[in-house]
């Protein structure tokens, strides 16, 4: 059984992805949209954490998004994978599961 | 309105995710109107709202980072960047887009309107203000 | 509500300004014009044209003193200013010019 976890909220201003990190099972998928996509930038304050969630959790980010708020994609961590809304709707079909952190 | 009064704006999200962002930047230029001495701050997320190389064309909604580059038209150009906010998003003064005005009064010389500060200097700066606006 | 050109309707909200921006071409602007008594001549569609340049720009319709600034700028001080704008758009240089230029009213403007 696997889990899409989704989070659309910056890390700087929720706790939506350091408590998605803490509760999501080993081998679940983790999806940042909208704001959350900050979290995927390497060399902030929260990089650390999610490049030890990556451990057990595959990251992604939604292209689109990171474009619209001018997130380069040479400053993402090493590993986190970019998605456009196609590969959104792939990920939602190879999950069993999809939880919303809000 | 005859008396000219120090307005601040603080920007604290991050564009796009919510409309604050955008419902700022439409009460400064509003503020502008009306001749008042206008600064804006941008501190936590709101330092995002300063990124270059926005592109929403796959969201399929207005991208407003253009409009940050008028503000030097409406004569609002004091903009303070927090340093903390920055260094703790892995970002630098390079990463913004850089944001011109023209000064009157030293023969229209294209000056910086970003001014990168510490939180100290700029709690300062929110001290001396008669009004503050947050977003 | 709408204006119709060329056997076209095209969405307007309540005050005349088009919905879509991208809606709009030359003849909507003469059509809008022409409801209002107004002949578009060189001089209108020089503003008209620099408003669209400045939404295209920088995503806004300048304030009148921002605009009266700019255009002083790019077509000298004889244009640069509020009599210049005021009699070719007597409503306003902001709210009619804007509105022939498909653009929304501008900010701050009431």
């Amino acid at each position: 059984m696997s889990i899409l976890h989704t989070v659309n909220k910056s890390p700087f201003d929720r706790n939506s992805l350091e408590a998605c990190v803490r509760l999501a099972a080993k081998g679940g998928s983790v999806l940042l949209i909208e704001d959350g996509v900050y979290g995927a930038m390497k060399g902030t304050s929260k990089s650390d954490m999610v490049t030890n969630a990556m451990k057990d959790l595959t990251f992604y980010v939604l292209g689109p998004d990171l474009k619209a708020r001018g997130v380069d994609e040479g400053k993402l961590i090493d590993g986190v994978k970019v998605v456009d809304y196609s590969g959104f709707v792939n990920l939602t079909v190879e999950n069993d599961k999809a939880q919303a952190w809000l | 309105m005859s008396e000219i009064k120090k307005f601040m704006y603080i920007n604290r999200k991050a564009p796009y995710g919510t409309i604050y962002a955008w419902e700022s930047l439409e009460v400064v230029l509003i503020g502008a109107a009306f001749e008042q001495d206008v600064s804006v701050a941008f501190v936590d997320d709101g330092v995002y709202q300063l990124c270059k190389g926005q592109d929403t064309t796959g969201l399929g909604i207005k991208n407003f980072s253009a409009t940050y580059r008028a503000l030097g038209d409406y004569d609002v150009n004091k903009l303070y960047v927090e340093k903390e906010s920055l260094d703790a998003r892995g970002l630098t003064l390079d990463d913004l887009m850089p944001l011109k005005y023209e000064d009157e009064n030293d023969d229209y010389a294209e000056k910086d309107s970003i001014r990168v500060v510490s939180s100290k200097e700029l709690a300062e700066i929110f001290d001396q203000q008669e009004v503050l606006f947050n977003f | 509500m709408g204006i119709e050109v060329n056997g076209k309707v095209y969405e307007t909200d309540e005050e005349g300004y088009l919905a879509n921006l991208n809606d709009w071409n030359p003849d909507v602007a003469t059509a809008m014009a022409k409801d209002e008594d107004v002949d578009l001549n060189e001089s209108h569609w020089e503003v008209i044209n620099f408003l669209r340049e400045y939404y295209e720009e920088y995503q806004i319709a300048p304030a009148v003193r921002v605009l009266t600034k700019a255009i002083g700028k790019r077509l000298g001080p004889d244009k640069g200013n509020s009599k210049y704008l005021y009699e070719l758009f007597p409503y306003g240089p902001g709210k009619q010019a804007c509105k022939y230029a498909g653009l929304p009213k501008p900010t701050g403007c009431v």
